[in-house]
């Protein structure tokens, strides 16, 4: 299959580890993957503001970046909800662009939900020993059903046990401009989510978008917890060596 | 109510460093996701009936003129008067007049959100009538001369030491030395306080959860009983609703009632169910002589047609504001009007205007809880996104967020641009922070790392790394 | 407020952007209410047998705090009602709904039983009524009002009994609607149709759930099953008839 990776600017910018698992991931399930140059951001940040104008126009370049691929994969529930749920609304009242949105939309997919879903991957030679916690972040949980497939996968990892956070599905408190506009509340939401992942007794914290692991990770380290935060992928590829956890120094 | 939703911010952190209202709000959050849970796993029916619940709504609001005068004349012919009211003053005033024209000296309440909307407490007592509010929270609050924090527990916000001091302040007659220290004691005092009330009552006022348009019936869903006493003892009852709470049948309301109590607190059903259809027929022995309804509009006919249509299927079953983060943590008067949570982030702007309520829509990390749980199914985030979308383009001065905003999409609708942008802030950041890997402070970005550390980069960007990685792989 | 009636009706008319509905589409929306098709009801009580209805009724009833006797026979109503109000150590006496389906039960077996017949007053303890249906899927009792079923019995008094006959138990709200025969009759509609799920109860105090708010604290349900009906029990005359 010949599946291109949308990268994010979050992994672009942030995190490339996550990147370069993903397509060890996608390789491993008998992907051939490739990176459209022509991609920056999915336009999300642009949608949740109210400018549906530049929205759009980031829309149609992704259309552009990505035509022609089976499939279009994204290591974030986030920006593959905007390609999938979003984008068509986006272009409800624009009949022809609708229907390239449509289109790429049926081909689009957040990655571990692709690997088990529509690959078929049903474990991961990735060794890791850690007790770990998982996160569900809101999009990839609402937008897109993506709740058991990483638990899944993360259940072959040798060595690793997976305790079940409470409130795994309670939002971390990041939502984009949110934590910078409303930044007490935010404070709030994610003291509240550390709170609960420490509790479980957890060494580590994954979840599948960088956007809440960020905001998760920087409120672990401002309370001094050792308790690493990583993309899953970086666990499911086995990569977990490559790069520290978020927030530590190399 | 007087609207101070344009105080969100303040009110928010207020809240937030409010320890008996985050003592309360701990509860909520982690009880009433639980109960609603538990109660919808014994009913495998619960996903179709949002379903039809939907189709039910819509199906009404689409034909709702059709409806409004089939229950009007339903009303009549059981011996009851509809009072049609445009705007909270026009609903105010035939309040007013209904109770002057029974000679009214005690009225007693039952919960309404309308009422609120309306601010008919206010302007009775502004016009020498004191209604007596019965609901055991909306008691405490007007006791209180506070708002309610909650749709259906007006209260929600107090922890039991701050009713007993209420209780203590208010109640003067009762013995001092009371015990006053559990909800047990509280609740008997109330009932033993407002009993009297309910007797001397000349109008009872309730609201009404929904109108049945084939009977011209009223329905209200409690569980304390007071709205039963209120609309049974008095002479005349006032039912003060809005438009869109009609229904077709009885058949269509028990659809939607068996949504709403497993919705609300997790019960299988409200303790109390009534179906209430005009004064009292010949021979009754009690009952009271009048019944009125008065019906409001208030802008709820110009959302039909539009894009905040969907609002108007609301049960009001409060599940979206128990289910969300952002209410759980700062409680309902951060919101600074009558509907709280993601409902109120959504119709308080509706009703009272954007420029107001402008913050309410924003407080919001769209993550799609709220419209997970609502049992209508009303796409809530869309419906807050779109008032994003009217502030944005009304917007004459952009804020800081704004430049940056436009700055970033500027630079995304750039590919070549944005690679070099991306690997220069990459490499910048990730040198700046390479020795501890994150940062505790950075310029631009203190409303982040005021709470929390910024993780810094790797040090290259994704796409760089790989281009580098293509060309090592190309053959020469 | 007539023009108010107008303007909000053509507010949302204009909103729906179009006029008022034709005759067609009007005979429509009217022959749908005179349907009253069901939407889908819940299989729980649906799906069991008439025996096992009375059983799930008086579980779902005990779930919320009701309390339920099951006698045999009307015979012993008397007895059981007095046994409840001694054990809850409630005085002898009591106010009856004025219902030809309690004239059956054989007070005078029991005349330490003070029984007063009519509307609930200020002072009453314990009343005692029928009920018009009980509803298996939730344990709801259904209670209309009428001249001789006064509203008043279910809320004024601290403890609520109701009788009930097995035959009265119905799968759903809906099946107990329909034993009332008044379809679209508004004016034949009792004026309050009461589902009452357990006794009175508020949580508005830090969610702690209390009995007995403003409503009775005590909702008593004396089941009988025996085969002796008191003859007034099915939809018709469920309804109370003026005369």
């Amino acid at each position: 299959m010949r599946v291109a990776l949308f990268v994010t600017c979050l992994v672009d910018l942030f995190r490339p580890t996550v990147g370069f698992a993903a397509i060890k991931l996608l390789e491993e399930a008998g992907c051939a993957v490739e990176v459209p140059r022509a991609q920056t951001c999915c336009g999300q940040p642009a949608y949740n503001s109210g400018n549906r104008a530049n929205a759009k126009a980031i829309a149609l370049q992704v259309f552009d970046a990505f035509a022609g691929y089976e499939h279009v994969v994204a290591p974030s529930g986030s920006c593959a909800g905007m390609i999938r749920v979003h984008y068509p609304e986006l272009f409800s009242d624009d009949p022809v662009n609708l229907q390239r949105a449509q289109e790429l939309a049926g081909r689009s997919w957040e990655l571990v939900s692709f690997l088990v879903d529509v690959c078929g991957m049903h474990r991961v030679t990735a060794q890791w020993h850690r007790n770990v916690t998982y996160h569900d972040a809101c999009s990839g949980l609402r937008e897109l059903a993506v709740k058991d497939q990483p638990r899944h996968l993360l259940g072959s990892v040798a060595g690793l046990t997976l305790r079940e956070l409470p409130g795994a599905e309670v939002c971390c408190g990041f939502g984009g401009t949110f934590c910078i506009k409303y930044p007490e509340i935010s404070d709030k939401m994610v003291t509240d989510k550390v709170r609960d992942i420490a509790a479980t007794g957890a060494d580590g914290v994954l979840a599948g978008d960088l956007g809440c692991l960020f905001n998760i990770a920087g409120k672990l380290l401002r309370q001094g917890r050792r308790i690493e935060a990583r993309h899953v992928a970086e666990v499911l590829s086995g990569m977990t060596e490559d790069v520290p956890a978020i927030g530590l120094p190399r | 109510m007087l609207a101070t939703s344009r105080n969100f911010e303040a009110r928010a952190r207020s809240g937030l460093a409010n320890e008996n209202l985050q003592r309360a709000l701990a509860l909520a959050r982690t009880g009433f996701p639980l109960r609603r849970r538990l109660a919808i796993e014994r009913l495998p029916e619960f996903e179709a009936l949002r379903e039809i619940g939907r189709a039910i709504k819509d199906h009404t609001i689409e034909h709702l003129d059709f409806y409004l005068e089939y229950y009007e004349t339903k009303v009549e012919v059981s011996g009851g008067q509809v009072h049609w009211a445009r705007t909270p003053e026009e609903a105010c005033a035939a309040v007013l007049q209904i109770c002057r024209s029974a000679g009214a000296k005690t009225v007693t309440k039952g919960k309404s959100m309308v009422a609120e909307e309306v601010g008919l407490n206010e302007y009775l007592e502004a016009n020498g009538i004191t209604p007596v509010e019965t609901d055991l929270g909306e008691y405490i609050i007007q006791l209180r001369k506070e708002p309610p924090s909650h749709i259906i527990a007006p209260a929600i916000h107090l922890v039991k030491e701050q009713v007993a001091e209420t209780f203590r302040a208010e109640h003067r007659a009762l013995d001092p030395a009371r015990l006053l220290d559990e909800p047990r004691q509280m609740c008997d005092e109330a009932r033993a306080v407002l009993r009297p009330q309910f007797l001397a009552a000349d109008v009872g006022i309730t609201g009404a959860n929904f109108l049945v348009a084939e009977t011209g019936s009223s329905i209200i869903v409690t569980n304390e009983g007071n709205g039963d006493l209120t609309q049974i003892l008095p002479r005349v009852h006032i039912v003060v609703t809005s438009i869109e709470k009609l229904v077709p049948t009885f058949e269509d309301a028990a659809a939607l009632l068996r949504l709403l109590a497993r919705s609300a607190t997790g019960q299988e059903f409200s303790t109390y169910t009534t179906i209430s259809t005009g004064p009292r027929r010949p021979g009754d022995l009690d009952g009271p002589e009048q019944y009125h309804v008065v019906l409001l509009d208030n802008g709820r006919s110009a959302l039909i047609g539009g894009e905040f249509q969907d609002m108007l299927r609301c049960i009001r079953c409060s599940a979206c504001l128990n289910h969300c983060p952002v209410y759980t943590a700062i409680g309902g008067h951060a919101y600074g009007w009558v509907y709280p949570g993601p409902m109120g982030a959504v119709l308080t702007p509706s009703l009272i205007g954007i420029e107001q309520a402008g913050h309410l829509p924003n407080a919001s990390t769209f993550c799609g809880r709220c419209e997970s749980v609502c049992p209508v199914k009303i796409p809530l985030p869309k419906m807050m996104r779109h008032w994003r979308e009217r502030e944005y383009a009304k917007r004459q001065s952009p804020s800081v967020y704004g430049i940056g905003l436009s700055a970033w999409a500027w630079v995304a609708r750039r590919p070549v641009l944005y690679h070099v942008f991306a690997e220069l802030a990459s490499r910048a950041l990730g040198w700046a922070g390479s020795r501890r890997g994150r940062f505790r402070a950075l310029p631009l970005a203190a409303a982040w790392t005021r709470a929390r550390d910024m993780p810094a980069p790797e040090g290259r960007s994704f796409q760089s790394l790989w281009a580098e990685r293509q060309k090592m792989q190309r053959p020469r | 407020m007539r023009a108010a009636r107008e303007r909000i009706l053509a507010d949302v008319r204009s909103s729906l952007n179009r006029d008022r509905i034709g005759a067609d589409l009007e005979a429509e929306l009217r022959a749908r209410i005179a349907a009253h098709r069901r939407n889908p009801t819940p299989a729980r009580a649906a799906m069991l047998d008439h025996r096992a209805q009375v059983d799930l009724f008086v579980t779902m009833a005990e779930e919320v705090q009701a309390t339920v006797a099951r006698v045999s026979s009307i015979a012993v109503v008397p007895e059981a009602v007095a046994h409840y109000l001694a054990a809850e150590n409630l005085p002898a006496q009591l106010v009856m709904a004025p219902d030809p389906s309690l004239d059956a039960i054989p007070w005078k077996d029991w005349p330490l039983l003070q029984i007063r017949r009519g509307r609930a007053e200020a002072n009453d303890q314990v009343s005692l009524t029928g009920c018009h249906a009980a509803v298996a899927e939730t344990g709801s009792l259904m209670l209309i009002s009428g001249p001789q079923t006064p509203t008043t019995l279910n809320f004024l008094p601290d403890t609520h009994i109701v009788l009930v006959e097995a035959n009265q138990v119905v799968a759903t709200y809906e099946d107990g609607w329909d034993r009332l025969g008044t379809r679209g009759m508004s004016e034949a509609l009792p004026r309050t149709i009461n589902f009452i799920t357990g006794p009175s109860r508020t949580a508005d105090i830090e969610q702690h759930i209390e009995l007995g708010a403003h409503g009775p604290r005590r909702l008593h349900i004396v089941l009988v099953e025996g085969k002796q009906a008191s003859g007034s029990n099915d939809g018709e005359q469920g309804r109370s008839p003026a005369g």
